[in-house]
C-alpha cells in the first residue's frame, strides 16, 4: 500500500474563491492541493462553449467587486488579467423610448434630461452620495469582521471602532446609509424621481439574484452592494473579463499554479476527516484519503457544515442558524448564440448600445409584477433581464460576424408551486426570448442556439445550494458580521484546522476574491500564533 | 482658410462620436471617437483599432546614393535594413543630440520610404548636397499619400481577409501590396507596442481601401482610435513621443532641452559602433559622450506603487484617480532618502494603466537611479498640494505581448 498523499492545505471547490484562497497559501508556501467536482474550475464562473465557435457565461457574467488587493498581491495581471469596461447601460422600453447612458457624465445628464430634467440633477447627487457612501464602506470589505460574540477584547475594540467609525461618516453619507438599510429600493428612488423609466435604470440593482421585490425593504441593502465595486477606480462601473469570467478563473488558475499550487479537476470530496475536534484532512468520493491538517472549504455554509462534516459535531446554535440560513435561488439565465446582432427600432445597426448591460424592465410596477409571479411559485412571466452581447465587447467570444448574449432573468424560483424545472425549463427560455423579442422585434429570428440554466441546474452543476448565485441570500441578517452565522464569521469553524472561503463568508457573493483573500489571512495569522 | 484633412476624413467624421477635432501638424485630427477613452484603448489590447496617421510628413528617398545618404543621416545603421524590411531610427545633429525619430521602410533596391513627426525634406536633400551624392533624389510626398495603422491582436484577422502578403511579415517586415485593386505599401509597424501593420495608400485610392477595410473589420470590432488612446497604448509600450518626452533639437534654444540618444535611452541603436566605420551625422559628439560619459541622465520607466498611490489620496478623502488618467505635464521625481524633496528628474508622460492596473510613466533620472527596483518619490497634486508618492524604475517596455513579434496565425474559417 502507498503512502497517503499530504498537504499543507486543501482546499475543496476550484471556484474563484477557491482558487483565490489556495493561490494565497500557496504563495506563502504551504504545499497546496485544489480539489475540483467538475472538469473544470471557476465554479460559477466559468466559460464554456457549448456550440463551436460559440463561448457562453454560463453563469456569472460581469466583474466590478473584485478586490483590488487580491488582483495586486497574486500579480493577476502577469498571469493574464484583462477586464474590460462595460461602457453603456441602455434600458428601453417596449414603446420605442429608451434611455442610454455611456462614458460621459454631461452627455448622460442631457439623456435622463430627456425624460425630466429634475430627474438628470437628481441622478447626478445620487450618484455622488452613492459614490461617496461606497467609499466610505469600502475598509470595511477588505478586513475580517469583527466576532460580535467573542468575549475576547480585540473583538469588542473592533466593534467598537466599527460603531464609531459609523457614527463618525459625513452626515451626509451616513443619512445615505440609514436610508439603503431601511428603505426599499422602489422607495428611495420614488422620493427622488418622477420618471418611470429613470427609475426602472437603477431599481434592478436593487433585486439582482435575490428573492425580494423592489418594494421589500431588503432591496435597499441589495443595491448597495451592487455598487459597492468599481471600474479602475470609477464607483459602481463593471467590466467584462476576456474570454468571460471563465477567463478570469483561468487567470486565477495559472496565479495557483505558478506560486506551486497544485489543481485536480474531477476530484470529488465527500467529507472532511477529523478527529478530537481538528481537521486532518479529506475523503474523496472514490475513498481515496489525502492528509492535511489545514482544510478550506471554499463550497456554500450549507455544504460546508452540513454536508462535509456531521452536524451533529457542531455547535447546536451554529446549526439552528445554518438551517435557517437563506438561498432561495430566484435567478436563472438564458445565453443565446446569434446570427447577428439585436435591433432595437431606431437604432439599428448600433453595436455600441450593447457594450455594457441592457436593462429590459422599464418600470417599477413591471419589476413588481414579476415578483408577484415569483411569489405565487412561477417564474415570471414577463422577467426583468439584464443582457450582455458580450461578442461585441470581445470578438473572440463568437465567429466573425455572429454574437453571443448572456441573459439574466429574474425572477425564475427554485421551488415552483405547479410543475417541474426539468420540464418548466424550455418555457422559461420562451418566455425569456418572448420578452426580448418585446424590446427587438425580430429577436426571435437570430436565436441559433440557446443555453437554459434553472436555479436547479445551478445547484446541481455549481453546487450552490438552492440555486442561490451569492451562496446565500444578501440580507443583513446573513451579512458581514452575520455571514454565514455570528460567532463563525471569521473563516474558522468549530473544527480547528478546518476554514470557510466561499462566497457565504464575508464580503461575498459576486466576483470579489475577498473571501478567498481573508480566509487565507486569517489561516496564515492562527498558523504563525 | 478650411483645415488640411486627411483622405480619409470624409470617412472618418461621422465616426467621431463626441464631434470633438484638434490639430495636429496642420491637419485637422480626432482626439477620440466615442467618449470612452478605454474602450477605444481596449480595441488595441483585445481586438483591433484603425489610426489614420496620415499627418506624419513623408520623404520618398531613391536612387543608387539613397543609401550612402542615409547611413550618413541616420543613427542606425541603414545597411542592416535590406529590401523589405524597415526600421525605427533616428536623426542627430553635429552635436549628437537628436533632431528626429522616424521610420525609414526599404521598399524597393535604392527606394526608401520615411515617416516622420516634423519635416525633414531639406536636411535630408542638404546632407546629400554636402557629401556629393549626385544619385539620390529626395521628395516629400506628404500630401500624396494616406497612412493608416491597423494594430491590435486581430490586426491581421482584418487585414489578412485584404491581402496575403501580410501573412508572410516578420515584425518590421515590409513589402509592396494590393488592396481593393489599389498598390499600398505594407509594413508590420506601429506605435502601440501590439501585433500591428501600416499601410502607405496613394491620396486617390484612399476611400477605396478604407471601405475595404472597414468591410473586412465589421466582424471584429475594428475601431477608429483617436490620438489619445494611440498615445496611452504607446506608454505602456515604452515608447517615447516628440514634443511630450523630448523636443527636436532644431527648435531647441539651449543644450538644456536638447537630449542625445543616449540619454533618451537608445543605447541599444548603437550596439555595433565599435564594429563599424559609418561616417554618420553626430558620430564624434555621441563616442566623446560614451567615452567621457557625459550623458547627464537616462530614460526610463516607471512603475508607481499602487498601494502608496491609493494611500495619498486615501488619506486626502478621495477617491484615488485611476482611470483614464493620460498627462504629458512634468511631474518631479526626488531622491527617497533623509533630505526632503531631494530634486532628482522628471515624468515626462504618465498613463494610469488599465490593463496593467497601475499608474506607469517615462521619466528622465540621473545615472545612478536607473537601476531596474530603484525607489523614487514622484510628486502628484491630492486636491491641489504637492504629494509623493513610491515609484520604481521599470524595465521597458511595460508591455510586451509574445503576438507583436510571433508569426501570425492563420484564422481557422
Amino acid at each position: 500500500m502507498t503512502a497517503r498523499e499530504r498537504y499543507d492545505a486543501i482546499v475543496i471547490g476550484g471556484g474563484h474563491n477557491g482558487l483565490v484562497n489556495a493561490a494565497y497559501l500557496a504563495k506563502a508556501g504551504l504545499k497546496t492541493l485544489v480539489l475540483e467536482r467538475r472538469h473544470l474550475v471557476g465554479g460559477a464562473a466559468i466559460t464554456e462553449e457549448l456550440v463551436p465557435g460559440y463561448r457562453f457565461t454560463t453563469f456569472s457574467y460581469a466583474i466590478s467587486l473584485l478586490r483590488p488587493d487580491v488582483v495586486r498581491d497574486l500579480d493577476l495581471v502577469s498571469h493574464g488579467l484583462m477586464v474590460m469596461p462595460l461602457v453603456n447601460t441602455f434600458q428601453p422600453d417596449t414603446n420605442g423610448d429608451y434611455i442610454l447612458l455611456g462614458a460621459d457624465d454631461y452627455v448622460n445628464y442631457h439623456e435622463i434630461a430627456r425624460h425630466s430634467r429634475e430627474d438628470a440633477e437628481a441622478a447626478q447627487d445620487l450618484d455622488h452620495g452613492i459614490a461617496r457612501l461606497v467609499r466610505a464602506l469600502k475598509p470595511w470589505m477588505d478586513r475580517i469582521p469583527p466576532n460580535p460574540l467573542s468575549d475576547d477584547p480585540s473583538d469588542a475594540a473592533e466593534m467598537a471602532e466599527l460603531s464609531s467609525y459609523m457614527s463618525d461618516l459625513d452626515r451626509p453619507v451616513r443619512a445615505l446609509l440609514d436610508e439603503f438599510m431601511t428603505s426599499s429600493a422602489a422607495d428611495i428612488l420614488d422620493r427622488r424621481f418622477e420618471n418611470e423609466l429613470v427609475k426602472s435604470l437603477y431599481a434592478s440593482s436593487g433585486i439582482i439574484g435575490s428573492r425580494v421585490s423592489v418594494r421589500d425593504v431588503a432591496s435597499g441593502l441589495v443595491w448597495l452592494v451592487h455598487k459597492m465595486g468599481d471600474y479602475d477606480g470609477v464607483p459602481g462601473q463593471w467590466g467584462f473579463h476576456k474570454g468571460g469570467n471563465g477567463g478570469f478563473t483561468q487567470v486565477l488558475a495559472r496565479a495557483v499554479e505558478h506560486y506551486g499550487g497544485e489543481i485536480r479537476t474531477n476530484a470529488p470530496v465527500s467529507r472532511v476527516v477529523y478527529e478530537g475536534g481538528a481537521a486532518h484532512g479529506v475523503e474523496l468520493a472514490d475513498g481515496t484519503r489525502i492528509d492535511g491538517d489545514i482544510v478550506v472549504s471554499a463550497l456554500d455554509p450549507r455544504n460546508t457544515f452540513l454536508s462535509l462534516v456531521d452536524a451533529d459535531d457542531l455547535p447546536a446554535d451554529l446549526v439552528a442558524h445554518l438551517e435557517a440560513y437563506r438561498y432561495q435561488g430566484s435567478a436563472a439565465k438564458v445565453n443565446f448564440a446569434l446570427s447577428g446582432l439585436p435591433a432595437f427600432p431606431g437604432l439599428e445597426g448600433r453595436a455600441d448600445i450593447f457594450q455594457g448591460f441592457t436593462n429590459l424592465g422599464p418600470s417599477i410596477p413591471y419589476l413588481e409584477a414579476a415578483f408577484a409571479d415569483c411569489a405565487e411559485g412561477r417564474f415570471s412571466r414577463r422577467p426583468f433581464l439584464d443582457c450582455c452581447v458580450q461578442s461585441t465587447i470581445d470578438p473572440g467570444m463568437s465567429p466573425a460576424g455572429k454574437h453571443v448574449m448572456s441573459c439574466f432573468a429574474m425572477y425564475a424560483p427554485y421551488e415552483l408551486a405547479a410543475g417541474e424545472w426539468s420540464t418548466e425549463r424550455d418555457a422559461l427560455a420562451d418566455t425569456v426570448q418572448e420578452t426580448v423579442e418585446d424590446f427587438f422585434p425580430g429577436f426571435g429570428s437570430l436565436v441559433e442556439h440557446r443555453e437554459i440554466v434553472t436555479p436547479h441546474d445551478i445547484e446541481s452543476l455549481v453546487g450552490l445550494s438552492e440555486g442561490n448565485i451569492f451562496a446565500g441570500e444578501l440580507f443583513e441578517s446573513q451579512m458581514f458580521v452575520n455571514r454565514p452565522a455570528p460567532g463563525w464569521n471569521q473563516y474558522r469553524t468549530p473544527i480547528a484546522g478546518y476554514y470557510q472561503c466561499g462566497s457565504g463568508t464575508h464580503p461575498g457573493g459576486c466576483v470579489t476574491g475577498g473571501p478567498g483573500m481573508l480566509a487565507a489571512r486569517q489561516i496564515l495569522g492562527d498558523r504563525s500564533s | 482658410m478650411t483645415p488640411r484633412t486627411s483622405p480619409f476624413h470624409t470617412r472618418l467624421a461621422p465616426l467621431c462620436t463626441p464631434g470633438l477635432w484638434k490639430d495636429w501638424a496642420g491637419y485637422v485630427v480626432a482626439p477620440q471617437y466615442q467618449y470612452s477613452l478605454t474602450n477605444e484603448y481596449y480595441a488595441v489590447r483585445n481586438s483591433v483599432a484603425v489610426f489614420d496617421t496620415t499627418p506624419l510628413f513623408k520623404v520618398h528617398v531613391t536612387g543608387s546614393d539613397a543609401s550612402a545618404l542615409l547611413e550618413r543621416a541616420l543613427l542606425r545603421d541603414i545597411r542592416t535594413c535590406s529590401v523589405g524590411r524597415a526600421q525605427y531610427t533616428v536623426w542627430c545633429d553635429e552635436e549628437g543630440f537628436v533632431m528626429q525619430d522616424g521610420v525609414i521602410v526599404h521598399v524597393d533596391e535604392n527606394e526608401y520610404w520615411v515617416t516622420s513627426a516634423e519635416p525633414t525634406l531639406r536636411t535630408f536633400r542638404q546632407i546629400a548636397r554636402d557629401r556629393g551624392l549626385s544619385d539620390v533624389r529626395v521628395e516629400d510626398v506628404s500630401d500624396d499619400y494616406g497612412i493608416l495603422a491597423i494594430q491590435g491582436p486581430h490586426a491581421h484577422d482584418v487585414l489578412g481577409q485584404l491581402t496575403a502578403d501580410a501573412a508572410g511579415l516578420r515584425y518590421f517586415g515590409a513589402s509592396r501590396s494590393r488592396i481593393a485593386g489599389a498598390p499600398v505599401v505594407l509594413s508590420r509597424t506601429g506605435y502601440t507596442g501590439d501585433l500591428g501593420y501600416e499601410l502607405w495608400v496613394e491620396r486617390s485610392d484612399a476611400l477605396r481601401v478604407w471601405d475595404a477595410l472597414w468591410d473586412a473589420g465589421a466582424a471584429y470590432n475594428l475601431t477608429p482610435m483617436g490620438n489619445t488612446a494611440l498615445k496611452m497604448s504607446r506608454v505602456e509600450a515604452g515608447l517615447l513621443l516628440m514634443g511630450a518626452d523630448f523636443h527636436s533639437s532644431r527648435f531647441a534654444w539651449v543644450d538644456a532641452q536638447r537630449e542625445t540618444p543616449l540619454e533618451l535611452g537608445w543605447s541599444w541603436m548603437l550596439r555595433k559602433l565599435a564594429e563599424d566605420d559609418r561616417d554618420f551625422i553626430g558620430r564624434a559628439a555621441i563616442e566623446r559622450e560614451i567615452a567621457d560619459r557625459t550623458s547627464r541622465w537616462s530614460t526610463v520607466g516607471l512603475a508607481v506603487d499602487s498601494h502608496d498611490y491609493d494611500r495619498v489620496y486615501e488619506a486626502a478623502g478621495i477617491v484615488p484617480p485611476l482611470h483614464e488618467v493620460y498627462s504629458e505635464t512634468t511631474m518631479s521625481i526626488y531622491r527617497r532618502g533623509t533630505k526632503e524633496w531631494d530634486y532628482a528628474g522628471y515624468a515626462s508622460s504618465f498613463f494610469t494603466s488599465s490593463l496593467l492596473k497601475r499608474p506607469i510613466a517615462l521619466a528622465k533620472l540621473p545615472l545612478d537611479l536607473t537601476d531596474v527596483g530603484t525607489e523614487v518619490d514622484l510628486e502628484v497634486q491630492v486636491i491641489r498640494q504637492p504629494k509623493n508618492v513610491l515609484a520604481r524604475v521599470a524595465a521597458l517596455p511595460f508591455f510586451n505581448p509574445a503576438r507583436k513579434t510571433a508569426p501570425v496565425r492563420e484564422e481557422a474559417a
